[in-house]
């Protein structure tokens, strides 16, 4: 049974929200990385890039499979988490712990369409 | 039915088997095919050959080519194999494989694609090579969309006017489809500036006329657009020329041809693929990696799957599935004969047949130098001053294949394969050519 | 088999040799050492002997399974016998450059023009090009060609392709670096197209429809009919996927069920070897209306109005030359036999073992099946039950080839078997009794197959930590 932390806003595509003031810390959840298995590469963008609500921004990569990250909100990227470019089995370990990219949001209302912990034990299942 | 060498059902193998499957005839497995399209015409072939027949066949197809002395090149050169490639390429372990999905069983294959990279990598300088493409033109194609998978929003690539012509038909085909910008450029330097979108810059290590290109600069001047630089290589010269990743390319393609692969008219050959680590997971086709098993000991698998077709589906950034592993492992061999000090000599035979025969082909009248201070190691272009057509007919009719006519020159090439005594004919020839 | 642990490089020696070359034509040229467009990093390949290199491959070579070796029941591969005869005509070819004149390789010439004829009526198109190296390669090719009809009829809206959900892998990535945008549509239950999803996909966006018939499921598309029909209508163009074509060998021709562009390949269908994963042939025929546009020789001389380049030259000529004398033996009685006996062999196999392994689809298939896993994989409290991962690796104990795995990914525990017709029915029930003992073995005892495989030169290998820590040359 995958965990679902509360607090955390989630979307469709598995990746998972922290907000903190207009910065949306962004990783993915649990249910996501039992799906890949052993996850052996995360693609990461760079500081600096402008990211999409509904685009990708990087992909995950486990041993037989792929899987795009779509970014839950739009802004500027200003931190990737590159302790994962040499230990991607930090997702897997611990993928609360194990945030992706951290970007500042250029419109906060796109929160209003993720969903909450509740609502994403529906999907993730 | 009569009985068929490669069909071993009997009559009775075939009754037992219906009765299994619980239909009356083999037709009735067709049941669920509409009957219309049941083909109920002849079919367009011999009447079955013996195996003789088949000898025989071939036998005479093949006396209806001339056997000629190759001094051609333009992207298949006639190099020496070594009699212990076939022997082992034709080991049916290695023949009768499929793809080495099932490591366990497979080796064999797996080790000699991780010895086919090794090699290719220390080759090239680069740091990654994959498990080899279909040949060095498609090779340098699918570096041309690696370019553009590479960087973000950029879609042009400059491309050398000075590659093999079929070099630049194939990468211009391969562009075209998906919308890839390609920009034809005689002078690769000042076309980088002019560029906004600029994804890479495909160039020649050896151009279309044998001449070792100076490369100087080029890598800068390409990296400093976030561009990506692919250089085209002959991997035989690489064991001597100043390799791609001493130049600071980014990328390296071409034939592996030149490693002992026969002519074959035009194939099978072997195209590579190599590049700087920081491009691995981009490189497309087959790569094998190193690991352990169970127990603990050294084995090679496949790996970095996730690049691939099979995976990525319509995100894939290229649909090979497959390679020229036969041809690799062919290379691999011929590498392994030749080593650093076999190579080296292989170039310098060449160097000094090619060398020689340039002297002796000025040295008739019929030519001019069109460039005189040239680096070339086995093919140079000449500029003739004898109609071309009638000194090719000429070579021809003496049993010579040479004087390939590019952009108003005609190119020769001389490999280790060429004696003194062949040279000094051909040169015999052209100067009974008014 | 038995574990070798040595790499080419390991056998290095410093100063040792392998290569016998002939002395220069001229001693006053040589190589110069240095200079600015000369190599300075010293360069990594071993010093060996001749013998050590026989010694190494040929002990690498005792660690591959091969069709010579045992069957080779990989679906979709069709991995049938080599014959020997086609290895040695090869030779005859060997010298010859690609750029000669047609004067001076007329019996390369003959040999396209012959194999073309013998292809165009065993499948019902009109020509072919030999320029693409493998199967994917004449997909993307063929792609190509579509896409070049509709612009040469000035007809440039045509940017979708319609894939079925069994397609193969390749499907999808063909159309995708081929431009094309990808439209799925769906299978019904029974596991082929459903007709009435395909409908509302059709429309003046649409370039073609690529498909396999017989299906991945090794179902024949028996509504290709009205698809055919449906997707002319629309103004597309019908692709035809000829990885397996083998069981319509001498029945059923492409042509005549309505397509318009097909890839074979030679290494399936027409018996040249795989070599370790290539080199291939995957030659493109059309019908009538695209031979213009075609790559390809005619008395010898190469033309297309398309300007179409895939490869550097004629494609793989050897392989070309090993398919058409598989052509010339076969003949137009033998023919009339491969694919009916290819079927024959999947349905034994299939009903021979449908008690053991779930049967998702029970009717007649055609070249190959597909299981959805065992029936009692054995799992029980505290134990997990045998996948389709552990039957395959327990079958390379048994001295088989595993069949393709987890493929087409309509099921989850798929396996796709293909045993070819050059099998005889003694090896197909060898293979039978060991698929039941395997069976029977995982509903005694799941965790025996969790650790298969046991008989083989290697175990299981670490696949996390190959990618993980990517080590891909021996410099690494």
């Amino acid at each position: 049974m995958a965990k679902i932390n509360e607090g955390l806003l989630y979307c469709e595509s598995h990746e998972w929200v922290k907000v903190d003031g207009n910065v949306a810390i962004i990783g993915v959840s649990d249910f996501a990385q039992e799906e890949m298995g052993d996850i052996t590469y995360v693609d990461l963008p760079s500081e600096g890039d402008t990211v999409t609500a509904g685009e990708d921004f990087g992909a995950l990569e486990s041993v037989k499979a792929s899987s795009e990250l779509y970014s839950p909100v739009s802004g500027t990227v200003i931190a990737v988490n590159s302790e994962l470019e040499d230990a991607p089995e930090k997702v897997n370990e611990d993928p609360y712990a194990s945030w992706i990219i951290k970007v500042e949001m250029s419109d906060t209302k796109e929160l209003d369409a993720l969903m909450n912990a509740s609502s994403y034990a529906e999907i993730a299942k | 039915m009569a009985g068929f060498c490669y069909f071993p059902q009997t009559e009775e193998d075939i009754r037992l088997m219906l009765d299994r499957i619980g239909v009356g005839s083999l037709d009735d497995l067709y049941a669920d095919v509409p009957s219309d399209f049941i083909y109920k015409g002849e079919y367009d072939l011999p009447s079955a050959l013996s195996e003789q027949e088949v000898r025989d066949w071939f036998e005479g197809l093949a006396a209806k080519n001339t056997r000629l002395k190759v001094f051609a090149g333009a992207g298949a050169y006639d190099h020496y194999t070594p009699a212990v490639i076939p022997n082992i390429t034709s080991r049916s372990e290695f023949l009768t494989a499929y793809t080495p999905y099932q490591c366990e069983i497979s080796q064999g294959t797996l080790r000699y694609i991780f010895e086919w990279q090794s090699m290719i990598c220390t080759l090239t300088g680069m740091d990654v090579s994959n498990a080899s493409m279909y040949d060095g033109p498609t090779a340098a194609a699918e570096a041309v969309r690696m370019c553009v998978a590479s960087t973000r929003k950029r879609n042009t690539v400059i491309v050398s006017a000075g590659l093999l012509p079929n070099v630049i038909e194939t990468v211009l085909t391969y562009a075209k489809f998906p919308g890839i910008n390609v920009v034809m450029s005689s002078d690769v330097k000042a076309d980088i500036a002019s560029v906004e979108d600029l994804a890479g810059v495909v160039v020649p290590s050896i151009n279309r006329y044998g001449t070792v290109e100076d490369l100087t600069g080029l890598a800068d001047a390409v990296h400093a657009k976030g561009a990506l630089l692919v250089e085209y290589c002959d991997p035989s010269a690489l064991a001597v020329l100043k390799t791609p990743a001493e130049w600071g390319a980014d990328v390296a393609v071409g034939d592996g041809q030149t490693l002992g692969i026969p002519l074959c008219y035009g194939g099978p050959y072997v195209g590579f693929m190599a590049c700087r680590s920081e491009y691995m997971r981009k490189l497309p086709g087959r790569i094998v990696g190193q690991t352990v098993d169970k127990e603990g000991r050294r084995v090679f698998v496949l790996t970095l799957q996730a690049r691939e077709q099979h995976i990525r589906r319509e995100k894939a950034t290229s649909n090979i599935c497959s390679n020229q592993s036969l041809m690799a492992l062919w290379c691999t061999v011929y590498l392994s004969i030749m080593g650093p000090e076999g190579m080296r000599k292989v170039n310098d035979l060449c160097w000094s047949g090619s060398h020689y025969l340039k002297q002796q082909l000025l040295a008739t009248g019929k030519f001019e130098d069109p460039d005189p201070d040239a680096t070339f190691i086995k093919e140079f272009a000449l500029k003739p001053l004898v109609d071309v057509k009638t000194l090719q007919k000429a070579l021809l009719d003496a049993g010579f294949f040479g004087a390939l006519e590019i952009d108003g020159y005609v190119t020769f090439c001389v490999t280790e394969k060429h004696s003194r005594k062949e040279i000094d004919a051909l040169v015999e020839i052209v100067k009974s050519v008014r | 088999m038995k574990y070798y642990d040595k790499l080419i490089f390991e056998l290095s020696k410093s100063g040792r040799t392998g290569y016998s070359l002939p002395s220069k034509v001229s001693d006053k040229d040589s190589l110069p050492s240095s200079g600015n467009l000369w190599r300075q990093s010293s360069l990594g390949l071993p010093e060996v002997s001749e013998l050590d290199v026989v010694r190494h491959y040929t002990n690498l070579s005792q660690m591959n399974f091969g069709v010579d070796t045992g069957f080779y029941p990989l679906g979709s591969c069709t991995m049938k016998y080599n014959p020997k005869i086609n290895e040695e005509i090869v030779g005859q070819f060997n010298g010859i450059h690609p750029l000669q004149p047609l004067e001076t390789v007329r019996g390369c010439a003959e040999v396209y023009e012959g194999i073309d004829a013998a292809l165009a009526s065993v499948t019902g198109m009109k020509h072919f090009t030999f320029e693409p190296c493998a199967g994917a390669h004449g997909e993307l090719t063929g792609l190509m060609l579509m896409r070049e009809y509709h612009f040469s009829r000035g007809d440039m809206g045509r940017t979708k392709v319609i894939v079925p959900d069994s397609a193969h892998g390749t499907n999808p990535a063909s159309a995708a670096v081929c431009g094309l945008e990808i439209v799925e549509v769906k299978s019904k239950a029974d596991g082929l197209i459903d007709v009435e999803d395909l409908k509302p996909l059709l429309g003046p966006d649409i370039a073609g429809i690529m498909m396999t018939n017989p299906n991945t499921l090794g179902l024949f598309e028996r509504d290709i009919k009205e698809i055919a029909a449906l997707v002319h209508d629309c103004g597309g163009l019908l692709y035809y996927d000829g990885a397996n074509m083998n069981p319509l060998i001498g029945v059923v021709r492409p042509g005549d069920m309505g397509f318009d562009i097909m890839h074979l390949n030679l290494h399936k269908s027409f018996s040249t070897p795989h070599g370790g994963g290539g080199p291939g042939s995957g030659p493109v025929g059309v019908a009538d209306k695209l031979v213009n546009l075609l790559p390809r020789y005619d008395k010898g001389v190469e033309k297309s109005e398309s300007g179409i380049r895939v490869s550097g030259f004629h494609g793989n000529f050897g392989v070309i030359l090993r398919a058409y004398a598989y052509l010339l033996m076969l003949g137009r009685e033998n023919v009339r036999m491969a694919g009916k006996l290819a079927t024959l062999g999947a349905n034994y196999i299939k009903e021979s073992l449908k008690d053991c392994y779930k049967l998702p689809i029970p009717t007649v298939c055609k070249h190959e099946f597909v299981f959805d896993g065992l029936v009692n994989d054995g799992a029980r409290e505290g134990v997990a039950g045998a996948t389709t991962l552990d039957v395959a690796k327990r079958l390379l104990d048994y001295g088989f080839h595993a069949p393709t795995i987890y493929f087409p990914l309509l099921f989850h525990q798929a396996i796709m078997i293909e045993p070819t017709e050059t099998e005889s029915l003694e090896t197909l029930d060898a293979f039978i009794e060991v698929m039941r003992k395997i069976a029977a073995e995982a509903a005694e005892d799941p965790e025996l197959l969790h650790s298969a495989p046991h008989a083989t030169p290697i175990s299981r290998p670490d696949e996390t930590m190959a990618a993980r820590q990517p080590k891909l040359t021996w410099f690494a």
